[in-house]
């Protein structure tokens, strides 16, 4: 799965937590971003999410790397922000925000997405007690996990075989095939799924 | 125990059923027994049922949501930002597999990328990406594709373009946007009109994807029937071509 995924392996501290407690506190934080305001509050914070990426041995290329995407729209706040409410309330927002995607992404880049899994499904234990089994969202993960190259086949198939005719590529010549293509191969899954016992 | 059900998942049906039917007789016979009632029912306007396929189905569609995110977004003249297919995938979601398996094979894309695979147009995914501005967007995918599922279904079959056209901008454009606002104005800490200032450039893009959508499913449930149920046959029944000639 290494590859497919976003994880790095590693042996640090970080990667050797267990993923529930990782995944609690990114939820503790998260809720206490709340409280979190001023400049100085917001830098240190940031500077400390930074120093666990270095700790984790994942560099600050990486660190800005999960930001950059952001830039545009974490330049629109900043700007209405420093415009309405003033550039101390930019910061605040903006350093939230910052904070919140590095350390979410921190949690995804030093766990193995098995760990992940397996926490999900103990997560969803509870829901046993609206009908919802957490084994058949265990099972529904890996068969989506699975699908994702197989329909990613599929759509290399058809245009291959579209451009063999010399169709150009339109989104609706596209999209039609491969939805039929795959909704035929789930007929096959579910008789296989079938054929295991489930009901 | 996850990477055994994957390796699982991935073998061919034919050959591992035989491999079972080695070990286990009894349990051959109840399989083959079963396979021959589900082949019955296929045929019938209730092809949908059976949790199996149903589960096959809302898997194989969060490949086709990853799928079309994985394609390089498309630029079109006169539009200022090239559009990404992906939540062309979250329409068709509801628009082909209909409310509750529309939703929950979107739900799965969603848990996929939250658990670290970055399926997101543009290679994006892991949990960071549910601590951005744009998370309202992210968790208004699986209530649109419901109500796009949901009004589809309601019509039934055969499915209409122009009024699917209307229920892919409904879920795919009203609904979308009142949460994507909400979610970046709570996020971002915007006032209404800077949010909608933040997102409009986005907007002829999705009205495109809603007629594509629907442009799409048309042949899709043409090709593949049903997955909705005839008109005629549904007790609720609405729209005004009820009955026409």
């Amino acid at each position: 799965m290494n590859g497919l995924g976003l994880y790095v392996p590693g042996c640090s501290p970080i990667h050797r937590l267990p993923a529930g407690v990782k995944l609690l506190v990114l939820v503790l934080v998260g809720v206490s971003s709340l409280f979190i305001r001023g400049p100085v509050a917001i830098t240190v914070a940031v500077a400390i999410a930074l120093a666990l990426y270095l700790v984790a041995g994942l560099g600050l290329r990486l660190a800005l790397r999960q930001v950059w995407p952001l830039k545009w729209i974490l330049l629109f706040i900043a700007a209405f922000q420093w415009w309405a409410r003033g550039w101390s309330s930019a910061v605040d927002v903006v350093g939230v925000i910052v904070l919140l995607v590095l350390l979410a992404a921190l949690v995804t880049l030093t766990t193995r997405t098995s760990a992940l899994v397996d926490t999900l499904i103990t997560v969803c234990r509870p829901l046993r007690l609206v009908g919802v089994q957490p084994e058949r969202i265990g099972l529904a993960l890996a068969l989506g996990i699975r699908a994702v190259p197989i329909v990613a086949g599929f759509s290399a198939q058809i245009r291959d075989a579209q451009r063999a005719r010399g169709l150009t590529s339109s989104p609706r010549a596209f999209a039609a095939p491969l939805i039929v293509k795959s909704l035929r191969h789930a007929d096959a899954l579910g008789e296989g799924l079938a054929a295991r016992g489930l009901d | 125990m996850f990477l055994r059900v994957w390796v699982c998942a991935g073998s061919v049906p034919t050959r591992s059923m035989t491999r079972e039917g080695v070990t286990s007789v009894t349990r051959g016979v109840t399989t083959l027994a079963g396979m021959a009632q589900g082949e019955a029912g296929s045929r019938g306007p209730d092809a949908t049922s059976g949790a199996a396929r149903g589960l096959a189905q809302v898997a194989i569609f969060a490949g086709i949501i990853a799928a079309l995110g994985l394609l390089p977004a498309v630029p079109v003249p006169g539009m200022p930002v090239p559009i990404t297919l992906q939540t062309l995938g979250v329409m068709l979601a509801g628009a082909v597999l209909g409310a509750r398996k529309g939703a929950l094979s979107v739900l799965l894309f969603l848990a996929i990328v939250a658990i670290g695979l970055p399926l997101i147009s543009g290679g994006r995914g892991g949990l960071g990406v549910f601590a951005t501005p744009s998370v309202g967007f992210f968790l208004a995918w699986p209530i649109a594709a419901f109500v796009i599922g949901w009004l589809t279904q309601r019509r039934g079959a055969p499915y209409s373009i122009p009024w699917g056209i209307g229920f892919n901008v409904v879920g795919g454009i009203v609904v979308m946007y009142a949460f994507g606002l909400v979610g970046i104005m709570l996020v971002g800490g915007l006032s209404l009109p800077a949010a909608v200032a933040a997102v409009a450039i986005f907007i002829p893009g999705d009205v495109i994807k809603a007629v594509l959508a629907a442009l799409i499913a048309a042949p899709v449930h043409r090709a593949y029937p049903g997955l909705l149920v005839p008109r005629s046959a549904s007790p609720k029944a609405v729209g005004p071509a009820d009955g026409a000639a």
